[in-house]
């Protein structure tokens, strides 16, 4: 076909629609052609009325798109903190010198596009690189050489997780994701739509006591009665699974080992704020789970557990699944809903909140994979049974993933209260080497030095430390790691994800890094500079993402003061 | 009594004073007559709060609050100035002067002596390097001088213009203005209405015969190059 048609063709799925299809759009026409030039930009521009230069602006702001020509294969190797531990560095190196080009170049020839990426959520499975072939799915991959990058691809990998008492793990014994069959029909959202009202649904909810597990730890039940209770017709239901926060990678197994639980959780949602559209927003980087949802939504819309008249009632859901395309500031609920919106993934300014003006200014109830994922076990069994889980501040079961230096890297499913030590001595099969800290909840994280790790996992005794489960993600390093090279990797982490919009964020993740490399030969006054700082990103940014952006430097400037003065 | 009626009282700086109800905190500010610094606001262009050179601290808040689009809460208790505002605000403008060439930015500047800012507070800094970009007879554009404030790509869509020749380019500190895939403003859909060389806060978009002058360039070509003085007659008309 000649390039004319092939891309009509490609485009005229899209006829008829708006802005919102951008991405989806963008997206296509990466993948069939390794990059979106001038041209497509003028025909994308045509169909869905939206500015060239917008279109260019949004092509620019997520890493996964390209406005330049790249290889056949694009080749990202993953090189934050856990998979720099695991040799990324050395990996990427040789993948260049045997391809005779630098990072971020593509070989003469054209075949290959090699560079570093932003953490892949592979960490049990460090060094993971993410590779795009023209006119292929993409595909993670686990364990990464240079050799293997350049032979055979093997996108096989499965983490472990869940034993026989575990609420939302599932003992999984082969790699393949639960089918409807194995999961059961959806017991909980016939219940639902069969005998119990919208605000019968909330209720329980909310005497459940859930609280959000994306990182902010709000209550559940009480986002779903603001939502329900916003005036408008039209609201929404977008379940964030932009999960991109380095060292965290559960709601990734959640999603490749039960898919449907997610899908239940996000009808219930739906039916309790009384919509009939969900979105999915998940990071390109995943495409595994990408896909099993993608199946696992037609299986259950076959079976009448999804679509229109769910059950025979009366309630319809249509779920939508959006792809990501790189850009860690969109698991921002607001920049999510720009994305969706095909826009640039700014954050909004808050207020308004989504609950009353979320995504295409609608209300919106806004919620992470796992609290999705607790839904329907609380609407079974009753929120009685979920809160006999857990501590008081901390009700239901909880997971973490966890990487670095012990024996048994993985998601696990823990009850809040039981100690860190616990977890790392007795669950995760023990530590590698002697302890030296533990980067608690992501790179906007604290670090917990070997005396503190009696600190119950729960939330609020996690807060009373003055650290957070944040993203669930635990970093452990032992004595062997140099954690100036860990705080170096942090701060290019959040200078390549800063949206660039507000000045403190945008200007202090780059002046952070800036003093982070030079950790080795440290001026006088560095660490009273990432001081200001960081209180600056933490008290005057517009987004979550700024105030956390400096949290774990503070951290480590509190726990390891030496590791900022100049070495005598 | 109609909801614009409708004012409530809070402290600011120590006084109590009352405003409508939907007030900004910067409003309210103007009324007692206090002095709030702002980059990225102007009374033409949407606000969006990006700049946080107006921050505030309310009620000893987690998070301070940008004076220009944060409503006015009622008995809340302000402080405009105060020592996290003032770490806030210097450091904002600290490390601003190490990204920006702010030597047209004269309020900036004042600023910088106001907050006792200094200027080599991060030394060994990214200076944001661009080469001036003349493709037009009409502005020359200086991204060096650009502080990423958007009122040029706000008045060129949707707060004035509709035109939609500008955009933000890459992300985080490597955003630059510019148009789609970098063509001239010639061939970019440019009315050269001029709006963004209005709503400009520093030096980065400069009028042709400003910078031609500044240029030491001759009348002739100045004439040449910027249409001035020309005699307008069909050929003009042609183009160069």
């Amino acid at each position: 076909m000649t390039f004319h048609s092939r891309i009509d063709t490609l485009l005229s799925i899209y006829e008829g629609r708006g802005r919102e299809a951008l991405l989806p759009i963008l997206w296509e026409v990466q993948g069939a052609y390794g990059h979106i030039s001038p041209e497509h930009v003028r025909q994308i521009s045509h169909l869905l009325r939206v500015p060239e230069a917008d279109i260019f602006g949004v092509i620019g702001f997520y890493t996964l798109f390209h406005g330049e020509p790249t290889g056949r294969r694009i080749i990202r190797v993953c090189t934050d903190p856990i998979c720099a531990l695991a040799g990324a560095d050395d990996v990427l190196h040789r993948l260049c010198e045997a391809l005779g080009v630098h990072e971020g170049e593509t070989t003469a020839d054209g075949d290959y596009t090699v560079e570093h990426s932003p953490c892949l959520g592979l960490c049990d499975y460090a060094p993971a690189a993410l590779v795009s072939a023209r006119g292929e799915a993409d595909v993670a991959l686990p364990h990464v050489s240079a050799d293997s990058l350049l032979s055979d691809w093997d996108g096989q990998y499965f983490t472990p997780a869940g034993n026989d008492r575990s609420v939302l793990l599932k003992p999984m014994l082969r790699a393949a994701p639960e089918t409807l069959a194995q999961y059961g029909n959806y017991a909980a959202l016939r219940r639902a739509v069969t005998e119990m009202s919208p605000d019968d649904v909330i209720t329980q909810v909310e005497a459940s006591g859930l609280i959000g597990r994306g990182g902010a730890a709000f209550p559940t039940g009480l986002k779903w009665k603001f939502t329900r209770g916003a005036a408008g017709e039209i609201k929404y239901v977008v379940c964030n699974a932009d999960e991109s926060e380095p060292g965290t990678f559960k709601d990734r197994v959640l999603m490749e080992h039960r898919p449907h639980l997610l899908l239940e959780g996000i009808a219930l949602a739906a039916y309790a704020i009384g919509t009939d559209k969900a979105y999915i927003f998940i990071r390109g980087e995943y495409p595994k789970a990408t896909a099993i949802l993608a199946d696992a939504i037609r299986e259950a819309e076959t079976a009448c557990a999804l679509g229109e008249r769910v059950f025979d009632s009366d309630f319809s859901l249509d779920i939508e699944l959006r792809r990501g395309a790189g850009a860690y500031i969109c698991g921002e609920e607001t920049a999510l809903f720009e994305a969706i919106e095909g826009k640039r993934g700014f954050p909004r300014m808050k207020p308004p909140y989504p609950t009353t003006f979320g995504l295409f200014g609608k209300p919106t109830a806004v919620n992470n994979v796992e609290t999705l994922c607790a839904v329907p076990g609380i609407i079974a069994k009753g929120a009685d049974y979920f809160k006999a889980i857990g501590s008081n501040g901390s009700a239901g079961p909880k997971l973490v993933s966890v990487s670095g230096h012990v024996r048994r890297p993985g998601v696990y499913e823990i009850e809040p209260g039981i100690t860190l030590r616990h977890f790392l001595e007795a669950i995760c099969g023990g530590l590698i080497g002697d302890l030296q800290t533990v980067l608690m909840g992501g790179a906007a994280g604290t670090f917990i030095k070997p005396e503190d790790i009696d600190v119950k996992l729960t939330f609020e005794d996690l807060r009373e430390a003055g650290s957070t489960f944040g993203s669930g993600a635990i970093m452990v390093f032992n004595h062997s790691v140099d954690l100036r090279d860990v705080l170096k990797r942090l701060g290019r982490f959040f200078q390549h994800e800063s949206c660039g919009k507000c000045f403190p964020c945008q200007l202090g993740t780059q002046r952070q890094v800036e003093i982070l490399e030079r950790l080795d030969a440290p001026r006088a006054g560095d660490s009273e500079r990432l001081l200001d700082i960081g209180l600056t990103m933490t008290e005057a940014s517009i987004c979550g993402l700024g105030h956390t952006a400096g949290i774990a430097v503070m951290s480590a400037i509190e726990q390891f003061p030496e590791l900022f003065e100049k070495e005598l | 009594m109609s909801e614009d009626d409708i004012t409530l009282t809070l402290t600011l700086d120590g006084d109590q004073i009352e405003v409508a109800k939907g007030a900004t905190l910067l409003d309210a500010a103007h009324l007692a007559g206090v002095d709030i610094p702002v980059i990225c606001y102007h009374e033409a262009t949407s606000p969006n709060g990006l700049c946080r050179i107006c921050v505030v601290d309310v009620d000893g808040g987690r998070v301070l609050q940008p004076a220009c689009v944060a409503e006015c809460q009622a008995d809340s208790k302000v402080e405009t100035r105060n020592e996290r505002v003032e770490r806030s605000r210097r450091t904002i403008l600290e490390m601003l002067n190490a990204s920006v060439n702010l030597d047209e930015a004269p309020e900036i500047q004042a600023m910088m002596t106001d907050y006792d800012a200094d200027d080599a507070r991060f030394p060994d800094a990214n200076l944001r390097e661009h080469t001036v970009i003349d493709d037009n007879p009409f502005y020359v554009r200086d991204y060096e001088q650009c502080v990423l404030c958007w009122r040029c790509v706000q008045v060129c869509a949707e707060d004035a213009q509709f035109t939609f020749a500008l955009t933000l380019k890459n992300r985080g500190h490597d955003t630059s203005v510019a148009t789609a895939f970098d063509i001239s403003m010639t061939e970019s859909p440019c009315v050269f209405c001029g709006q963004c060389v209005g709503v400009c806060p520093t030096g980065a978009l400069k009028p042709k015969l400003e910078w031609g002058l500044e240029q030491g360039w001759s009348a002739a070509e100045l004439r040449q190059n910027t249409r001035r003085g020309r005699k307008r007659s069909p050929e003009d008309d042609d183009g160069e």
